[in-house]
């Protein structure tokens, strides 16, 4: 059953983004930034928390999964202080956020752009 | 001049209006549709990993990490190889709006600005997608986190 | 002696200038798209053995000046001037181009105007009298203009259907104040086999307005142009006291599907006679790929589509006599890459030339 909630929740964030994709004129990036702050304001609010119990990757593998990390390391880091508030943020998505640099910056220098004809 | 301004926008208005009408539509539930079925296997495939992991004796949390970091370098591998954009045009937000997309829009930019040099061109491009989103979303998390510390003084 | 001003937009050429050699390259899309055997010149590899996209497009508009330059049997010691544009920034590949060149040179910016913007002026000069033979020409690559312009070539994003596809291709033209006897010429009619070469002459042109519809929207490059490119079109019509049956072709640069669509229905809106115009009018953007197998969306655009088009099919079918009288419209989005994020609308604009056998 958690596979199924996972699917549909997983699909559903995306179909949002896909609507907002073709009815809009945002731009992939604008579209990025509003699913991230998205789930930093849900989980401030309580309400992404429930939806990560309920579908786990489907909740967090979306972009307002980061969101969500970012939000939930900077309220558990306030309750150390001030401090814990500002460090929180990035403390628990530091992982992912090192990868995605050095990985990306590596594979950057490896490979060479490719003119998109097929 | 006010008036001038005014009616700018109503000519504006009124051709976007016009020009609408010659434009093909995005076939909206196709779009949809892939988008719903990829993005879905992403997150399911993700949650398979983690949970497989987990079994392999790895707490929950350290797997989860586990699994984004595999998420992150996988898009950034296929977007090296020139096969992310390709993918993505047919999925469109089924692997745009996962954390997959986010991996994608580092590399894509970095990877053109080779020429530019390793400092300026690629080390400068890497955020110029995934710099806004990382300014937003860490500035709104510390300003949540700062609320909540200020909330938990009282 | 003619009035060399017509109306308020129009110059006028008694006789001449003449258009003694052209020349179209094109990419590898390009190449497999329905002008294929109208280029002179197709590349295996859009790098074109160079090391970056600009060196490419800056290459590939030297490659098509030389081949214009050698199929007009013109030594390169009888060029007065150079006359070019692209899209980069400081028009980089013209300037670049003129440096391997060794021959004064004049950069142009139009946007995706600039082959007519340059043969206009290219006229204009030799008809003056300020130079005997010229070298016009426009280029554009797809992976220059697109990381400078819209997103990167590796990211991960749908087009929208009215996105518009980047021409790797550039056209050059080789305008003089003297005719050729051009059968004489051997190399014209090299691959288009034309056995009785017609002479081309540019009889006049308008200078077009910027006209702004108030379009905000990026991928909407056809809807944002085409009142400039109507606008040039009924300016030059009403200048010269033609109909627009005087010519067996009027042309449009780059507006696209879309653009073309918006383009007729305003003309025939404007008064123009419905099936003269459905008859006649064109455009490079709907001409240079196969719509759906080569997934281009709204059509072809860039300095290259329609300088490719016109130097390269255009030319030909004149020199063949199978076209004798035609109006170029190359239409240019005058856009910069930092108007859009300050909230401005494109601006559009059209410069229009006629060329009629001789």
């Amino acid at each position: 059953m958690d596979y199924v909630y996972t699917f549909l929740i997983g699909g559903a964030i995306c179909v949002i983004g896909q609507i907002l994709m073709d009815t809009t004129k945002l731009t992939t990036p604008r579209i990025l930034v509003i699913f991230v702050v998205a789930g930093v304001v849900l989980q401030a609010v309580g309400l992404y928390e429930p939806l990560i119990n309920l579908a786990h990757q489907g909740a967090s593998v979306p972009l307002p999964g980061f969101g969500y990390t970012l939000a939930k390391g900077a309220m558990e880091g306030a309750k150390e202080g001030f401090l814990g508030a500002i460090t929180g943020a990035v403390k628990d998505s530091a992982a992912g956020i090192a990868v995605a640099i050095a990985f990306g910056y590596i594979v950057s220098l490896i490979f060479t752009p490719k003119s998109p004809l097929k | 001049m006010d008036k001038q301004e005014v009616k700018k926008k109503d000519v504006a208005k009124a051709y976007e209006k016009y020009s609408k009408q010659f434009t093909p539509k995005p076939t909206y539930f196709s779009n949809c549709l892939k988008a719903f079925i990829v993005g879905g296997l992403v997150c399911t495939v993700a949650y398979y990993v983690s949970n497989f992991l987990v079994g392999k004796g790895l707490p929950e949390k350290d797997a989860i990490i586990y699994v984004t970091i595999g998420i992150v370098a996988l898009a950034q591998l296929l977007t090296g190889f020139g096969v992310f954009d390709s993918i993505a045009r047919f999925a469109g937000a089924g692997v745009i709006v996962p954390i997959s997309g986010f991996a994608n829009s580092m590399v894509a930019p970095a990877i053109e600005f080779k020429k530019e040099g390793p400092v300026l061109g690629v080390g400068a491009k890497l955020f110029s997608i995934a710099g806004p989103v990382l300014v937003c979303g860490i500035t709104s998390a510390t300003i949540v986190g700062v609320i909540y510390w200020i909330i938990g003084l009282f | 002696m003619a009035e060399k001003k017509l109306g308020k937009q129009t110059v006028n050429f008694a006789q001449g200038p003449y258009v003694i050699g052209s020349a179209a390259v094109g990419g590898e899309k390009e190449g497999e798209g329905p002008l294929k055997s109208w280029f002179d010149l197709i590349l295996d590899d859009d790098t074109f053995s160079e090391k970056t996209w600009e060196k490419a497009e800056s290459k590939i508009l030297k490659e098509t000046m030389l081949l214009a330059l050698q199929k007009s049997g013109k030594d390169k010691k009888d060029i007065d001037l150079v006359l070019s544009g692209d899209l980069l920034n400081q028009i980089m590949s013209s300037s670049f181009m003129a440096r391997d060149l060794h021959l004064p040179f004049l950069g142009l910016y139009g946007a995706c105007s600039t082959m007519t913007e340059s043969l206009l002026l290219g006229s204009m000069l030799t008809d003056g009298g300020f130079a005997h033979n010229i070298i016009v020409g426009a280029s554009s690559h797809f992976c220059t203009a697109e990381r400078q312009f819209r997103m990167p070539v590796e990211h991960g994003n749908q087009r929208p259907p009215s996105a518009q596809w980047t021409a790797t291709a550039a056209g050059s033209m080789l305008v003089s104040d003297q005719m050729v006897d051009l059968s004489k010429i051997g190399s014209v009619d090299d691959k288009q086999k034309i056995v009785n070469p017609r002479n081309i002459q540019v009889d006049c042109g308008t200078i077009g307005k910027v006209i702004d519809a108030g379009v905000k929207d990026a991928n909407q490059m056809g809807s944002a142009m085409a009142p400039a490119a109507v606008d040039t079109i009924l300016n030059h019509l009403e200048d010269t006291g033609r109909t627009i049956d005087y010519y067996d072709l009027v042309l449009t640069g780059d507006l696209g599907y879309i653009g073309k669509d918006i383009a007729t229905d305003l003309l025939i809106d404007a008064g123009l006679d419905a099936n003269a115009v459905k008859e006649r009018y064109d455009d490079c953007g709907t001409m240079l790929y196969y719509r759906e197998e080569q997934d281009v969306h709204g059509g072809g655009s860039g300095c290259g589509c329609s300088a490719s088009v016109f130097c390269g099919n255009i030319i030909n079918r004149m020199r063949k006599g199978e076209l004798n009288k035609v109006l170029l419209v190359s239409t240019g989005a005058m856009l910069s890459t930092l108007s859009p994020f300050q909230g401005e609308s494109i601006p559009g604009i059209a410069h229009g030339v006629v060329l009629e056998t001789c």
